[in-house]
C-alpha cells in the first residue's frame, strides 16, 4: 500500500461491473442498465450508455469486460447491416442475438461479456434472449451483470406476466435501483431504452430522480 | 457457469445458508433455511434448524462454519443463563449480542462464524443486533445473512417497511427466504420461523411445498 505503483486504473482491466436488464411485453421491449465503468476500485466512466444499439429496433446491453462486450456489439451491429441489407427488410431479433451467440461462443475461452439482446421484429414482437457463455434462450425477461445478483429475489417476486409498457419501465427502474444501490460496481444515472412497433425511446434518469427505499 | 457464483466460496464462511431477521410492530421475526450442505456437492441434512433459543425471548441465527457457530452458541446460552441469575432480571437483546460478539471478536483468528441476534426486551422492546464475521456489531431493523442472501437484497430493501404488523411481517419474511431458497442451491429444504413478542414466541414452519412460488414455479 506504501509502493509507488501508479493510479489502479492503469493496470487494472476495465470492467463494466454492470446492472443490466431487459423486459417483454405486449407489443414491445424495455431495456435498462446503470452507467457506472470500474477498473479495480477506480471508476473510469460514470455515465457510459450501456445499451448499444445493433439495429434500429434491436439493442443489446452490455455486461462484463468493457472492450470486449463493445467489441462484439460492434461486430453484430456490422453483420446485421449486410444481413438486413441482403434479406430486403428489417432483421428479426432473434438473428442479431444468434449472432451474439455464436461469438460468444466461439470465443467464449477468450472472451468475458455477457449480452442481453433485446427488440422488435414484425413476425414475433418483443423478444428478450440472453446469451450467457454462449446459450441462446429467450426469456420473458432477463437481467445480467455483476449487480442482478441482488435482486434475483426482486424480480423473481415482482415479474407478472401481462404488464403495460409504463409498468414494465417502472419495474425495470425499481430494479437497476436496488442493484445500484447495493452493488458497488453499479452505479450512476439509469438508461432505459424502449422500443416498440412505432419508435426506439430513449431515457435517461439522473441518480436523484431513481426510486428510494425505507433506508434512504 | 458464472464467475460470480464463487461468491459463496470468496466469502468464504457462508456455508450454504440463508438467515434473517426483522423487527415489526411490537416484536421480529426471525427465520433460517433448513439445508446444510458439505462444499455445495452434497446435501447433509435436509432438515437443519439454525434459529437456536438462547433465552427465553432472546434467538439467534448462525451462518458460516456450522461447528464454530455451535460451539460459540453454546457458551453464550451459558454466559446469558449466569449473568440473568445475577442481575435477577431476564437479559437484554443487545446483553446477548455482546457475549457473542466477545466471543466472535476475542477469537477472530480460529472462528469463522457471524450471528444475527433477534429478541424483544423490556426496555427497548423489539431488536435486532448482527454480529459480522470479525466482531462487529451493530443494530438494525432488518438484516439477512448467508449466502442465499445476495440474491434477496433487493426484496428486502424494496419490501420492508418499518412497523408493519406482525401478519405482513411473517409474510415478508417467508417470501424473502422462498426466494432466496429458490436462487441459491446451497440453501433449501423448510422455512424455520420465529415470532417473538412480549407475550411470547411462536414456531412456525412453512413446509417446501407449502412456501410462496412465483413467477416461474
Amino acid at each position: 500500500m506504501l509502493e509507488e505503483t501508479g493510479p489502479e486504473w492503469l493496470s487494472e482491466e476495465v470492467k463494466t461491473g454492470t446492472t443490466i436488464i431487459a423486459i417483454e411485453y405486449n407489443g414491445g421491449v424495455v431495456l435498462g442498465s446503470d452507467s457506472r465503468v470500474s477498473a479495480g476500485a477506480s471508476v473510469v466512466n460514470r455515465v457510459m450508455n450501456k445499451l448499444s444499439p445493433l439495429h434500429d429496433k434491436i439493442y443489446c446491453a452490455l455486461s462484463g469486460s468493457a472492450a470486449d462486450a463493445q467489441t462484439i456489439a460492434e461486430m453484430v451491429n456490422y453483420h446485421l447491416d449486410v444481413h438486413s441489407i441482403e434479406i430486403g427488410e428489417d432483421p428479426q431479433v432473434r438473428s442479431a442475438a444468434t449472432l451474439v451467440r455464436n461469438i460468444s461462443y466461439k470465443y467464449k475461452e477468450e472472451l468475458s461479456a455477457h449480452l442481453i439482446v433485446a427488440g422488435w421484429d414484425r413476425r414475433n414482437k418483443g423478444q428478450v434472449f440472453a446469451t450467457l457463455n454462449g446459450l441462446l434462450t429467450r426469456q420473458p425477461f432477463a437481467v445480467g451483470g455483476s449487480g442482478s445478483s441482488y435482486v434475483y429475489g426482486f424480480v423473481d417476486a415482482e415479474y407478472r406476466k401481462g404488464m403495460s409498457k409504463e409498468e414494465c419501465q417502472q419495474f425495470v427502474v425499481s430494479t437497476l435501483s436496488l442493484a445500484m444501490n447495493r452493488d458497488g460496481s453499479s452505479g450512476g444515472v439509469a438508461y432505459l431504452v424502449t422500443i416498440d412497433e412505432h419508435s426506439t425511446e430513449e431515457k435517461v434518469i439522473l441518480g436523484n430522480d431513481l426510486p428510494t427505499f425505507f433506508d434512504q | 457457469m458464472e464467475k460470480r457464483c464463487t461468491d459463496s466460496q470468496v466469502k468464504g464462511v457462508s456455508t450454504g445458508t440463508t438467515i434473517l431477521a426483522a423487527t415489526f410492530d411490537g416484536g421480529v421475526v426471525i427465520g433460517s433455511d433448513s439445508r446444510a450442505s458439505i462444499g455445495g456437492e452434497y446435501v447433509s441434512s435436509k432438515t437443519i434448524n439454525k434459529v437456536i433459543q438462547v433465552h427465553d425471548r432472546i434467538f439467534c441465527c448462525m451462518a458460516g462454519s456450522l461447528a464454530d457457530a455451535q460451539a460459540v452458541t453454546k457458551t453464550a446460552k451459558f454466559h446469558l443463563s449466569f449473568h440473568s441469575v445475577q442481575m435477577e432480571t431476564p437479559p437484554l437483546v443487545i446483553s446477548a449480542a455482546s457475549v457473542l460478539k466477545e466471543l466472535c471478536y476475542k477469537n477472530k483468528d480460529e472462528l469463522q462464524a457471524g450471528f444475527i441476534t433477534a429478541g424483544w426486551d423490556r426496555k427497548k422492546g423489539p431488536q435486532v443486533y448482527v454480529v459480522s464475521l470479525g466482531g462487529m456489531l451493530i443494530s438494525q431493523p432488518v438484516t439477512i445473512g448467508g449466502s442465499g442472501s445476495t440474491y434477496i437484497y433487493g426484496y428486502v430493501d424494496a419490501k420492508y417497511k418499518p412497523n408493519m404488523s406482525r401478519e405482513e411481517c411473517l409474510q415478508f419474511a417467508t417470501n424473502a427466504l422462498a426466494l432466496a431458497m429458490g436462487r441459491d442451491n446451497v440453501s433449501g429444504g423448510v422455512a424455520h420461523l420465529v415470532v417473538i413478542t412480549e407475550t411470547g414466541v411462536e414456531h412456525v414452519v412453512v413446509p417446501g411445498d407449502k412456501l410462496p412460488k412465483f413467477h416461474d414455479e
